[in-house]
């Protein structure tokens, strides 16, 4: 069987897990939604202002939220040791890295996706840009947080300090990322005058590039080690 | 040129943890086609013994070979001929039963028939629950009808009949007389031996890590440990 046959079984149960019981999903949307509301109501920002910020909070929102979603991701795989029975199953480990990532990433871009009618509501900033740039940002930026994601809560999972360990290990990782997924979205909010968008756009793919090949080579040491 | 004979043969395998000596030079050879009755007393071993042979653990000494392949070394390939049931169920527990062992099938590319193998462990008319509603012993019959997922060539089945009711007792008995017929080299570890016995071929006794006693199962039975 080969290792995208594998890791789309391994998706698929991830997805099938959420969606007969959506807890992950709804919990980091409304944790995400009051750091929005938060971001908003808090700062004697102007409404000009305000709406320059609206990349930058949807995306703090949704770095932090990851770190629940992600930790979340492997208590189910935890709770009835089903991590090492996986381990013991005749599956690829790169398999269970692309799986859970492609996963994670479908998690946080439905967060992301249906947080955008809500930032746009509350910091008053239509997408006055390319909407498959704002899109494309979502989407990389999603991938950009899962993939480090996945791998740094495999680590943590077994730790008794999981929820703090993840974000201190992935936070600096992510900076880069998070940068240009803010810096873009707020371009595809406000409108691209000097077309700045496919710079950032290229960041993030070589980010992506870049982790999901690493990061799945050292996922199956680290999972034979657990 | 491969110099083991068929089945299992542990070589001289050892396993510690951090000093400690959890299982100390036990070697022995469990032929196909033969049930292996491991007794002892808790933390004699048994658990850590069942889990090197699992390749859940990297042995600190020594080798494991399945049908002449090194388990640890050649451990992608051995882990698909490997049944693990473990004292935990390794289900997720917001799946159904059909669901749970759909997934497990399909990330590890069996195409055994699922509805059959329900009905093989009794869970017909629970199919359709999340494992989460059942009781510990439904829970130890999907765990069991997971591991026999591929009919294994190698059985391990640790403590198989805690959590069962009579019923349960016997459809451990009538799956191993199964696995003994398909060719299946098969170890079962047990405090209460005449659970066991009606279906072992042999036993031996692990104390503080080392085989203490070995010979017929109807010699078990008269056998006590000092």
């Amino acid at each position: 069987m080969s290792v995208i046959l594998q890791s789309i079984a391994v998706a698929r149960k991830d997805l099938l897990i959420e969606w007969r019981s959506p807890s992950r999903v709804s919990g980091i949307l409304f944790f995400a939604l009051a750091l929005l509301l938060m971001v908003a109501f808090t700062t004697d920002a102007s409404a000009a202002t305000l709406r320059k910020q609206a990349g930058g909070a949807l995306w703090l929102g949704m770095l932090l939220a990851s770190t629940r979603s992600l930790d979340l991701s492997y208590a189910i795989e935890t709770e009835e040791d089903a991590l090492e029975g996986l381990v013991l199953w005749p599956v690829d480990p790169r398999a269970m890295f692309f799986g859970k990532a492609f996963a994670n990433t479908t998690i946080l871009f439905l967060v992301a996706s249906a947080l955008t009618p809500l930032a746009i509501a509350i910091f008053d900033a239509p997408i006055y840009g390319s909407v498959t740039h704002y899109v494309a940002f979502l989407a990389l930026g999603s991938a950009a947080l899962a993939a480090p994601g996945t791998l740094y809560a495999l680590l943590t999972a077994r730790a008794r300090s999981a929820s703090v360990l993840l974000p201190v290990l992935l936070f600096p990782l992510v900076v880069p990322a998070l940068i240009a997924a803010s810096r873009g979205t707020s371009l595809a909010m406000e409108g691209d005058l000097m077309n700045q968008a496919p710079s950032w756009i290229k960041l993030l793919l070589l980010f992506n590039a870049v982790h999901w090949s690493l990061d799945a080579l050292l996922y199956g040491r680290i999972v034979e080690d657990g | 040129m491969n110099s083991h004979p068929p089945g299992l043969v542990v070589d001289d395998l050892a396993r510690r943890f951090g000093r400690r000596w959890a299982v100390a030079r036990v070697s022995i050879e469990v032929p196909p086609a033969t049930v292996l009755m491991l007794t002892g007393a808790n933390g004699s071993g048994k658990t850590t013994f069942l889990r090197c042979l699992a390749t859940a653990l990297r042995p600190h000494h020594g080798s494991v070979y399945l049908n002449g392949q090194n388990t640890w070394t050649e451990r992608a390939e051995t882990r698909a001929a490997i049944g693990f049931l473990s004292h935990q169920s390794r289900l997720y527990t917001d799946l159904s039963a059909t669901d749970n062992l759909r997934m497990w099938a399909a990330m590890g590319g069996r195409t055994d028939n699922i509805e059959a193998l329900l009905e093989r462990v009794a869970l017909p008319a629970t199919r359709r629950d999340p494992v989460r509603t059942f009781s510990a012993g439904m829970k130890r019959r999907l765990s069991l009808a997971r591991t026999l997922l591929g009919r294994p060539k190698l059985l391990l089945l640790d403590e198989p009949f805690s959590a069962f009711d009579p019923e349960g007792q016997d459809l451990v008995r009538s799956v191993v007389t199964e696995a003994r017929q398909n060719g299946a080299t098969v170890i079962i570890t047990t405090h209460v031996p005449h659970l066991a016995a009606q279906v072992c071929d042999i036993a031996a006794h692990l104390n503080a890590g080392r085989i203490q006693w070995t010979g017929s199962v109807a010699e078990r039975l008269e056998w006590q440990p000092s």
